[in-house]
């Protein structure tokens, strides 16, 4: 991809760059205790949390491992785990 | 027919030739009578352009930020403190690749305060992506003007312009200036075509987020651009020869530099002081020349090695410092010399400083010593007894 003049771009590009690359831990939705609260889908700063009928989750391509989610679920049912690859 | 007008109404005359859309300052000395008079203008109809008047240079550089990606021409000018408060944005203006031109009358920078000339301020804006291009007179801040403008929207730089000129020494001086023909302007600069523009029909994003595996090359691009560009100031320069039948303009301008042993390198009205030492000097069969820079970004460095071939001694003076390392012009031009077989003798000379003036008895002593061997590179007339005689 080339780069345009003054990376001018269209619409959508905080969608386009996948800012979750300088995360050192990451949540781990353990859907056992979870009270459907919605606590962490309110409160990610990110905006990234979301739920179906079975669990919720995270989208990894921009978390960027703040532990917010962990810290206020009221049941402790999110664990930040380390980032190792 | 020549107009005998102060600097700031000859830049702002010119100015309103080059019909900017929108302009936006905050007024500050030696740069107010620049704008007093565009804003004038425009008020009386005599130049169709929004002027905004803002509450800070920060806000006057961020107006013509956004005008500039509308696809608008746009005009700012400011100085010392003025220049430092719009940095922040200066830097987003080039990395967004925003043609703005804007005037910066050079002045001292605080602290101590000081109102009066040196270039301490544009220098201070030197690694921004812009390009400086520092004029002599009166003249030649018009001219440069209005090719500042040609370059900048040139499809192939895309690049703001800063036309630097000594606040006071040209910005208030009254000279004798050859007014700009509309016909010969609009040939010259045709209205500005965008190569994006931001419309509520299209959205955009201008100079948008870089992850470290994209930045490095934003930034090179930037760079490879402003090498590039000189190019286009030669082209530039030339063509408006052609259309105005008189130069100035190019990256570097030489004064008896041909079979000189000596020679001053220097920018701005200081040029003047030393073309009437230089003059002086000939008659008594003195070998000296002058080479002016016009462009200090992008530097010249091959042009400058160019032009002093052959040439052993060479004093470097400027109106800045880097403080804690010393001048900033000498040292770029000793780099462009670095790895050369021969390298001629250059020393740096720091010469007015917050407006003190510059004699041709302070030139003379320049020249009389480093000629003859000693010259030490240094700030130059030092009051000893203000520093407690150290
Ligand atoms: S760690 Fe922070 S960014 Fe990631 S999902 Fe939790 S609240 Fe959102
Ligand atoms: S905060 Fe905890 S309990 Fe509430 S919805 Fe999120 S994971 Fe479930």
């Amino acid at each position: 991809m080339e780069l345009t003049l003054g990376l001018v771009a269209g619409p959508g590009t905080s969608r386009a760059n996948k800012t979750g690359t300088w995360r050192v831990e990451r949540p781990l939705f353990l859907n056992i205790k979870c009270v459907a609260c919605d606590l962490c889908i309110m409160l990610c700063p990110e905006g990234i949390i979301d739920s179906n009928n079975e669990r919720y989750f995270a989208d990894l391509n921009y978390c960027k491992g703040c532990g917010i989610c962990a810290h206020e679920c009221p049941v402790k049912d999110i664990m930040m785990v380390k980032e190792e690859k | 027919m020549e107009k005998l007008w102060e600097g700031s109404r000859a830049i702002a005359e010119t100015i309103k030739m080059c019909r900017p859309k929108v302009i936006s300052a905050y007024p500050i000395t030696p740069q107010t009578h620049i704008v007093e008079s565009l804003s004038q203008l425009a008020a009386d109809g005599d130049l169709v352009a929004e002027f905004i008047n803002v509450e800070s240079e920060h806000s006057a550089a961020s107006v013509v930020l956004g005008a500039s990606a509308t696809g608008a021409r746009t005009y700012t000018a400011t100085t010392s403190q003025g220049l430092l408060l719009m940095l922040e944005v200066l830097y987003n203006i080039a990395g967004m690749r925003l043609p703005v031109v804007m005037t910066c009358a050079n002045r001292a920078v605080s602290a101590p305060l000081s109102i009066w000339n040196d270039q301490q301020d544009s220098f201070t804006a030197r690694d921004s992506g812009w390009i400086q291009l520092y004029a002599e007179d009166s003249q030649e801040a018009c001219d440069l003007h209005l090719m500042a403008y040609r370059i900048a929207e040139d499809k192939r730089i895309m690049l703001p312009v800063m036309v630097c000129l000594d606040g006071f020494f040209i910005s208030h001086t009254f000279e004798p200036v050859e007014p700009f023909e509309e016909e010969n302007v609009k040939q010259f600069l045709p209205d500005y075509q965008p190569l994006h523009y931001l419309t509520p029909k299209n959205p955009l994003t201008f100079g948008s987020f870089a992850e470290p595996d994209k930045y490095t090359e934003a930034r090179y691009i930037i760079h490879r651009t402003l090498e590039e560009s000189k190019m286009v100031i030669r082209e530039t320069a030339e063509d408006f020869k052609k259309v105005f039948g008189r130069g100035g303009g190019d990256l570097v301008e030489d004064y008896f530099l041909e079979d000189a042993d000596f020679a001053f390198v220097a920018m701005g009205s200081i040029i003047g002081s030393l073309k009437d030492l230089v003059d002086k000097l000939r008659e008594k069969g003195e070998k000296v020349g002058i080479l002016k820079i016009i462009s200090f970004r992008p530097f010249p460095g091959k042009e400058i090695t160019t032009a002093l071939e052959g040439i052993e001694k060479i004093a470097v003076l400027e109106k800045a410092v880097s403080l804690g390392s010393g001048g900033i012009l000498v040292k770029e031009v000793k780099e462009s010399f670095y790895g050369r077989k021969k390298t001629p003798q250059i020393n740096g000379f720091i010469v007015g400083l917050g407006g003190r003036d510059i004699p041709q008895d302070s030139l003379e002593n320049i020249y009389r010593e480093f000629h003859q061997g000693s010259g030490d590179a240094s700030f130059v007339d030092l009051n000893y007894e203000l520093l407690g005689g150290k």
